[in-house]
C-alpha cells in the first residue's frame, strides 16, 4: 500500500529531524537545528497526505466500507505520532526554541517505528461494535489531548535537567554549555502548564465523547472497565496538578514532576491497559 | 452555640472548604482507582479463589475490592469530593460575584501599587482635554469606560469578559450536575437485558441484578434476527433485529436495529447485544439419484435420519453460517442402505455442502448427489434494555464542563483603571491593568496601550 510507503519516509522524515535536533545541542549550530525543523516539516507534510490516502485506500479496499484510518492500534500510534508533530510545531511557530524538538521528537519517531516494524498496518473492515461515528470524534479528541500530554512531559524533563544543573552551579546562575540553548526555566515551566491546559479539555472532551458511544452502543455511559477508569485516573492526575499549582503553588519541580507522572499514566491508559489488564477495548494487543 | 462549638463547625467548614482536601481526594481517588483496574471486578467467587486463594479472597471481599467502584469508601471519597467542591463554591462565589458586579471603579494609589502594569504620565493639557481624550481612547482601544468624577479627579474603569471569572465555577458545578444525573439515572433508571425469540415477543425485561422481571409497559416483538458477514471472511459485519413495539396489540414503531443503532421508546432503549441459535435448523436439500436421475426435495433436522429414494438414507451431522470464507454448508452422513442392520458406533461416510456450490457435489461422484437449497435457524436476539432518565442531565453536565474549563484557562477578566488629577499646574495621568489570566500576553498588550495613550495625549 502506498500509505504504508508514505509512512515509512515519514518515519525516516522524523529521524533525520530527531537526529539533528539532538545534534544542534552540541553543535548548537543554527543550521543543524533549521534542517531538524525542515525535515519535521516533510515529515509532517507527507505523514498528512499519507493519512487522507490511507482514508481513500480503505474506500478503494472495502468499498463502501471505507473509513476514517482511525480504528485499530497501528493506526492510532500512527495518528499519535502526527498529533505530536502537529502541536511541536505550532510550539515551534509560537516559541522558536529548537532544543525543545530534541525531547519531542523522539515521541513521534518511536511512535511511527513501532507502528511500521511491530504492527499490522492491514486495513481490514469494522465489527459491528466500532461502526460509528463516535469513533471518530474519540480517538481525534483523546489523541489531540495525548499529544498535549507528550509536549508537556518533553519540557518537564527539560525543566528537570536544567533546574538540577543550576541548583548545582553556586548561586543558582543559569546554566552554560548545552543547557544554554534550553529555554529559561521559566519558559519551560509555562510551556508545561500551557500544554496541560490545552491537553486537559481535550482529555475532558476524549473521555465524554467515550462515554457517549458507549451509551449509544450499549447504554451505559460509564462502567468501570479498566480502560475507562485509566482515562479517569489521568484525569485526576491532570486536575490534581492544576489545583496544587494554582492555588498552592505547585510550580518547578514539582509540577515538572507530575506532568510527567501523568504522561506515564497516559501511555498506560493507552498501551499498557491493552497489553497488561483485560477489559473492552477490543484493539491492542496486535 | 457556644464559642467552642461554633469553632468546631469552623473547622469542618474550613476543612471542607480547603484545596488540600481537594487536592488529596484527587490523588487519592486516582489512586484507589488502579485497585479495581487490576483486580477484575464482579467475578464469580470460583475465579477469584483460583486466582487469588481462598485467604487473599477473603481480604478482598473484606476491603470490598470484587466490587470496589460501589463500595462504602469509595463511595464516601466521591461524597467528600462532592462536598469539597460545594463548600469550596459556597465560600468563594459571592466575592467573585462582587467583585464582578460592584468593580472597584475608583483607583486610589493602594490599588495602583499592587498592579504590575502601571505608568504615571504627565502633561501639561488641562484635565478637561485630557479626560475626554482619555475617555475617548480607552472606548476605541479596549472598551466604554465607567466615569466618576469625585474631589476634583477623574477616575475612568473599564472591564472585559467579566464573567470568564465564573468558568471555574461553571466547571466544578458541572461535575456536581454529572453526580446528579448518574444518581438519577441508579434511582430511576434501570439496566436489563432480554433475550427475544424470531416471531414472539415480551413485555418484561431482566434486570442484571434482582431476579424480578421488570414490566415494559409495553411488547417488543423480533420479527427476524440476521449476521451479516464481510464479503470472503468470517468478520462480522452487522448484526441486526427487526423489531416492533406493541401497545395493546397495535404496532406503534418499527425499525430495524444494530449495534451502534438502536431503538428507543418511552425512554426505553433497546440494543442490540447478542444473539443465539434457538432450536434446531430446519434445511431443505434437493437430492438426486444418480443412477435414476430423479430429483427429491427433503427437508430435514439436525441428526433426524431421511430416507432417500432407493432405499439410502442421510441426516445432517453438522452445520455452520461460515465455512471458511464459502458460507453456509452442512456436513451430512449417507447410509447406503437403511434396510441394513446398524452396528452402534459404525462409521459412514460424511461430507460437506456447501449452499452456494450446488453442483459440487456430483462431483463427489457418490450414489446421491446433494445440494442444500435452503436453511431455517432460528435465532434470538440478545437485547440490552436501559432506562436512564438522567442521562441528559449527564451530557449537560459534560458540556458545562468543556464550556466551562475552556473559559477557565482561555478566557481572561482584564480591567483598565485609569485616574485623572491636577498635578501642581500639569495634569497627571495614572494608568494600571490587570488580567486574571495569562499576564505575559497582557504584559505586552498593555505596554503598547501606554505608550499609544502618551503620544495620544501629547497631541
Ligand atoms: C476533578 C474535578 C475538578 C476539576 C475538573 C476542576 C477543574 C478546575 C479548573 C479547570 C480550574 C481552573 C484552574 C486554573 O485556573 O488553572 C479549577 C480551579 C479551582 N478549583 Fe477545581 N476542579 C475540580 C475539583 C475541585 C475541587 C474538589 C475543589 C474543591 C475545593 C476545587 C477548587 C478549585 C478552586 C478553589 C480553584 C481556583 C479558582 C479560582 O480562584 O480561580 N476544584 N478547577
Amino acid at each position: 500500500m502506498l500509505s504504508v510507503k508514505l509512512f515509512n519516509a515519514t518515519t525516516i522524515a522524523y529521524f533525520v529531524s530527531m537526529i539533528m535536533f539532538i545534534a544542534f545541542l552540541p553543535t548548537r549550530a543554527k543550521v543543524v537545528a533549521l534542517i531538524g525543523t525542515i525535515a519535521a516539516y516533510i515529515g509532517f507534510v507527507l505523514q498528512t497526505g499519507a493519512l487522507g490516502y490511507r482514508w481513500y485506500e480503505s474506500y478503494q479496499l472495502l468499498g463502501a466500507d471505507g473509513r476514517a484510518p482511525l480504528s485499530n492500534l497501528y493506526e492510532s500510534v500512527v495518528f499519535f505520532a502526527w498529533t505530536i508533530v502537529m502541536f511541536y510545531l505550532l510550539l515551534d511557530l509560537k516559541y522558536k526554541q529548537r532544543s525543545i524538538g530534541a525531547f519531542v521528537m523522539p515521541f513521534a519517531f518511536l511512535g511511527m517505528t513501532w507502528a511500521q516494524l511491530g504492527l499490522n498496518d492491514a486495513i481490514d473492515p469494522l465489527v459491528p461494535a466500532l461502526q460509528s461515528n463516535w469513533l471518530t470524534y474519540h480517538v481525534i479528541t483523546c489523541f489531540l489531548g495525548y499529544a498535549a500530554f507528550a509536549i508537556a512531559c518533553g519540557v518537564s524533563i527539560m525543566y528537570l535537567i536544567k533546574a538540577g544543573k543550576e541548583e548545582n552551579n553556586a548561586e543558582g546562575s543559569p546554566a552554560g554549555g548545552i543547557l544554554s540553548l534550553f529555554p529559561s526555566v521559566r519558559i519551560l515551566d509555562d510551556i508545561n502548564y500551557k500544554a496541560i491546559m490545552v491537553g486537559f479539555p481535550l482529555l475532558s472532551l476524549g473521555i465524554i465523547t467515550g462515554a457517549a458511544w458507549a451509551n449509544y452502543a450499549w447504554g451505559t455511559y460509564w462502567s468501570w472497565d479498566p480502560k475507562e477508569t485509566w482515562s479517569l485516573i489521568v484525569w485526576f492526575i491532570y486536575a490534581a496538578f492544576l489545583h496544587a499549582r494554582f492555588t498552592r503553588g505547585w510550580v518547578g519541580k514539582k509540577a515538572a514532576w507530575l506532568s510527567i507522572i501523568g504522561f506515564g499514566a497516559t501511555i498506560f491508559c493507552y498501551l499498557g491497559v491493552n497489553l497488561v489488564l483485560s477489559g473492552l477495548h477490543s484493539y491492542g494487543g496486535g | 452555640m457556644s464559642a467552642k462549638n461554633r469553632s468546631f463547625v469552623d473547622h469542618i467548614w474550613e476543612f471542607f472548604c480547603s484545596l488540600k482536601l481537594a487536592i488529596i481526594t484527587l490523588i487519592l481517588l486516582a489512586v484507589t482507582s488502579i485497585i479495581g483496574t487490576v483486580i477484575q471486578q464482579g467475578k464469580p467467587a470460583q475465579e477469584y479463589i483460583q486466582e487469588y486463594g481462598e485467604s487473599t479472597y477473603k481480604l478482598f471481599l473484606a476491603l470490598d475490592f470484587v466490587d470496589m467502584y460501589h463500595s462504602w469508601w469509595f463511595l464516601t471519597l466521591l461524597n467528600v469530593f462532592a462536598i469539597n467542591l460545594i463548600c469550596c463554591s459556597i465560600k468563594r462565589l459571592p466575592r467573585i460575584l462582587k467583585l464582578v458586579r460592584e468593580p472597584n471603579r475608583v483607583a486610589e494609589d493602594g490599588l495602583y501599587r499592587t498592579l504590575s502594569n502601571f505608568e504615571e504620565i504627565v502633561t501639561s493639557a488641562s484635565l478637561q482635554d485630557v479626560s475626554r481624550k482619555a475617555q475617548e481612547y480607552v472606548t476605541k482601544n479596549f472598551g466604554k469606560p465607567d466615569v466618576t468624577e469625585q474631589d476634583g479627579k477623574v477616575y475612568l474603569f473599564a472591564q472585559k469578559t467579566a464573567w470568564a471569572r465564573f468558568g471555574v465555577y461553571v466547571t466544578h458545578i458541572s461535575i456536581l450536575i454529572i453526580f446528579v444525573g448518574a444518581i438519577m439515572g441508579n434511582v430511576w433508571g434501570y439496566k436489563a437485558y432480554v433475550n427475544v425469540v424470531e416471531g414472539t415477543s415480551t413485555d418484561e425485561v431482566w434486570p442484571r441484578s434482582g431476579k424480578e422481571p421488570i414490566k415494559l409497559g409495553f411488547e417488543v416483538r423480533c420479527d427476524r434476527f440476521a449476521v451479516e458477514y464481510y464479503p470472503g471472511s468470517t468478520r462480522p459485519k452487522e448484526f441486526t433485529s427487526d423489531l416492533v413495539v406493541l401497545e395493546n396489540g397495535q404496532e406503534i414503531l418499527k425499525k430495524t436495529i444494530e449495534v451502534n443503532d438502536p431503538l428507543s421508546y418511552k425512554g426505553i432503549t433497546f440494543y442490540q447485544s447478542s444473539y443465539g441459535q434457538m432450536g434446531d435448523a430446519q434445511f431443505i436439500f434437493k437430492v438426486t439419484e444418480r443412477e435414476t436421475g430423479t430429483t427429491k426435495e427433503v427437508r430435514a433436522r439436525r441428526g433426524e435420519m431421511i430416507s432417500l429414494p432407493g432405499g439410502g438414507g442421510f441426516r445432517v451431522v453438522d452445520f455452520t453460517e461460515q465455512f471458511q470464507n464459502f458460507g453456509a454448508a452442512a456436513r451430512i452422513e449417507v447410509v447406503p442402505e437403511l434396510d441394513h442392520d446398524h452396528k452402534p458406533g459404525e462409521k459412514h461416510a460424511s461430507f460437506v455442502v456447501l449452499k452456494a456450490f450446488p453442483e459440487f457435489d456430483s462431483r463427489r461422484g457418490g450414489k446421491y448427489i446433494f445440494s442444500l437449497q435452503d436453511f431455517k435457524q432460528k435465532y434470538y436476539t440478545g437485547l440490552q434494555v436501559a432506562k436512564d432518565p438522567g442521562v441528559w442531565v449527564v451530557w449537560l453536565g459534560c458540556f458545562l464542563m468543556v464550556v466551562g474549563s475552556m473559559s477557565a484557562f482561555f478566557l481572561s477578566h482584564r480591567r483598565v483603571w485609569l485616574t485623572i488629577q491636577p498635578v501642581d499646574d500639569k495634569t497627571g495621568i495614572k494608568v494600571g491593568a490587570s488580567a486574571h489570566r495569562n499576564q505575559p500576553a497582557f504584559e505586552i498588550y498593555f505596554d503598547e496601550f501606554k505608550k499609544n495613550l502618551k503620544t495620544e495625549l501629547s497631541e
